[in-house]
């Protein structure tokens, strides 16, 4: 074994306590930082589940809307003209929008409608566990998640309430479709949500565009937005970065992550930058002895820089387990926290970048040793 | 023969600045030779550690020259100072300086370990130099579980693993017994004299002047005197 890492794990190992008291400033900065950034992604997938579960090559919604959530409205015969451009198989209307769900109790509930026309299968509910998707034909039939169940007031297939005073029945629940807004989502047939939302019949919020096989999808979108005026056509992934840059950046929630994020690498930062400057300190006359005995200061620099690394494996695999329980604990919730392959990379670099960064005080006061005080000691 | 190995002249050095200013060595020369041990007595303050310093290329001169093994140490930046200890200079110190977490073996290592010696053969010269010095079989042995004297011993070791020209001994006896001390200075005195190093040994002690070939007294940043007292100089 190198002497360099002989000595750098000898000399961490040597003060069990500051080692830990290391250890824990790490992984509380790694899990801290793992968090914000778990649930920006995690926040970033939930504000685009209805993108990513459309059945759509295009979207076209009104002007200058911003998210999946923008209830603007467009007129019904923009369908027509879309449907005339060559390449367009189906142009199939959604209707979005808030509603009060009144329970059997009198209370009521805040409830976010999405209809669409089921026979095409525009955006229809998923991961169905009670019920059929055809059952949302039959009259005064919708479809909502069973995690919401108590919110709704309900306890399964069959339950009935009021939408603006208008009866509906649970036909079909579905699993783990869960809004980031908390606001529970009910699917129906795109004309009883007109009704339940007061959007009129002639109008529609998004109109998802299937193309022909074999279609130019570009050349499909500029002939669409040279028939239909004052309209966007997005791809779903257009619109996914849309949805996403509206609700992180727009209204602050990405922002607020990523400033807890730096709070937690400045914490940890500070942490092992101290722990390392005093442990250094301590070490002092060894580095001058080293320094005496005709050692550079790169290989010093080496030593202190392996504790460094050290720091940083032993702090980011303890994160990393502690991340991953908390990924497990929070797959169900609202608003799970996301870790992909990316992320966990980009943590451990940013561990090494952290903790070498910290070793930076460290180094300069090793840069400054006179080893002739080894005479004095 | 002797031959010069360090050689100093008119070396002067300044301490500290403005009204603080201390001159602690004032036009010294002094010349090791190889094959030699020589002591380097004197009071305190006399200049002595301050000399060593700038012998054993800690510390530059403010006037003179320092050449050791023909190089010479004037403009030289920290890094060229360390890299001619490295290479020349072998170092015993007062309070020994080893590495606690470290085993006797990887304290020895450590001279070859900054040289960039790191095969087998480091291992090897490591076991053999503690050989050497009388202490083969506490290789894996960490300085806390070694006596004072072991412990200088292990240190000596190190000065003399790298095969240096030159070793540089300061006060090396002053924290042993009796006994030890008399050890220890048997081995240094081998050094010197089996292995054609130039030995220099800072010290108050007079029960050391009859391992010394050569003995240099500074008082005041000054030499004062110089007793030729070995065989070898006669």
């Amino acid at each position: 074994m190198p002497l360099v890492f002989t000595l750098a794990f000898r000399n961490l190992f040597h003060d069990r306590l500051r080692f830990i008291a290391t250890v824990i400033g790490i992984v509380f900065s790694i899990v801290l930082v793992t968090v914000q950034m778990g649930l920006y992604l995690g926040f970033g997938r939930t504000v685009t589940t209805m993108i990513d579960h459309a059945s759509a090559d295009l979207w076209i919604m009104p002007q200058g809307t911003k998210c999946f959530e923008d209830p603007s409205l467009l007129d019904m015969r923009e369908r027509y003209r879309a449907l005339a451009v060559n390449g367009v198989a189906e142009a199939i209307p959604v209707v979005i929008g808030f509603a009060d769900w009144r329970m059997p109790s009198g209370a009521t509930t805040p409830v976010f409608v999405i209809g669409s026309d089921l026979r095409a299968g525009g955006l229809q509910p998923w991961n169905v566990v009670e019920g059929q998707i055809e059952a949302l034909s039959t009259p005064r039939a919708v479809a909502v998640d069973r995690s919401y169940f108590d919110r709704l007031g309900i306890s399964g297939i069959g339950a009935t309430a009021e939408i603006r005073q208008q009866l509906v029945r649970v036909a079909v629940v579905t699993n783990g479709i869960r809004s980031f807004t908390t606001t529970p989502f009910v699917f129906m047939d795109i004309d009883r949500a007109r009704a339940h939302t007061g959007v009129p019949s002639g109008k529609a919020t998004f109109l998802l565009v299937r193309l022909s096989p074999n279609t130019d999808k570009a050349a499909v979108r500029r002939q669409l937005l040279s028939n239909i005026s004052d309209v966007e056509v997005l791809t779903p992934a257009e619109f996914r970065e849309r949805s996403r840059t509206f609700w992180l950046f727009s209204t602050g929630a990405g922002a607020a992550l990523f400033a807890g994020a730096l709070l937690g690498v400045i914490v940890g930062t500070v942490i092992v930058a101290q722990t390392l400057y005093s442990s250094t300190k301590e070490h002092l006359t060894e580095f001058a002895t080293l320094r005496a005995i005709g050692s550079s200061r790169r290989y010093i620099y080496a030593v202190i820089v392996c504790q460094a690394l050290l720091n940083a494996i032993i702090g980011f695999s303890i994160a990393a387990i502690i991340g991953e329980t908390i990924v497990q604990l929070t797959a169900a919730t609202a608003l799970p926290i996301v870790i992909t392959q990316g992320l966990m990379i980009g943590l451990f670099l940013l561990t090494v970048v952290m903790c070498i960064g910290s070793a930076m005080a460290a180094i300069v006061q090793v840069t400054r040793i006179d080893p002739a005080i080894v005479f004095s000691r | 023969m002797t031959y010069p190995l360090l050689e100093a002249v008119k070396v002067a050095k300044d301490l500290g600045s403005g009204a603080a200013k201390v001159a602690a060595l004032k036009g010294v020369s002094l010349t090791l030779n190889g094959g030699e041990l020589t002591l380097l007595m004197g009071p305190s303050g006399s200049g002595k550690t301050t000399l060593l310093s700038i012998l054993g290329c800690m510390l530059t001169p403010t006037a003179g020259t320092v050449r050791v093994c023909g190089h010479s140490t004037t403009g030289a930046d920290p890094e060229d100072l360390a890299l001619l200890r490295r290479e020349h200079i072998g170092f015993v110190f007062q309070s020994f300086h080893l590495f606690p977490t470290l085993s006797a073996a990887d304290n020895v290592r450590l001279a070859l370990d900054v040289r960039g010696e790191r095969s087998g053969s480091a291992k090897a010269k490591s076991r053999e130099a503690l050989a050497r010095v009388g202490l083969p079989h506490k290789i894996k042995a960490f300085p806390g579980e070694l006596s004072g004297g072991e412990q200088q011993r292990v240190a000596i070791a190190r000065a003399i693993v790298g095969n240096p020209s030159i070793v540089l001994a300061d006060e090396p006896t002053a924290a042993l017994d009796g006994e030890n001390g008399q050890a220890v200075m048997k081995i240094l005195a081998g050094i010197a004299r089996e292995q054609g190093r130039a030995v220099l040994i800072v010290t108050h002690d007079p029960r050391l002047l009859p391992f010394a070939d050569r003995v240099v007294h500074i008082e005041d940043g000054r030499i004062v005197r110089e007793e030729c007292r070995g065989a070898k100089l006669q």
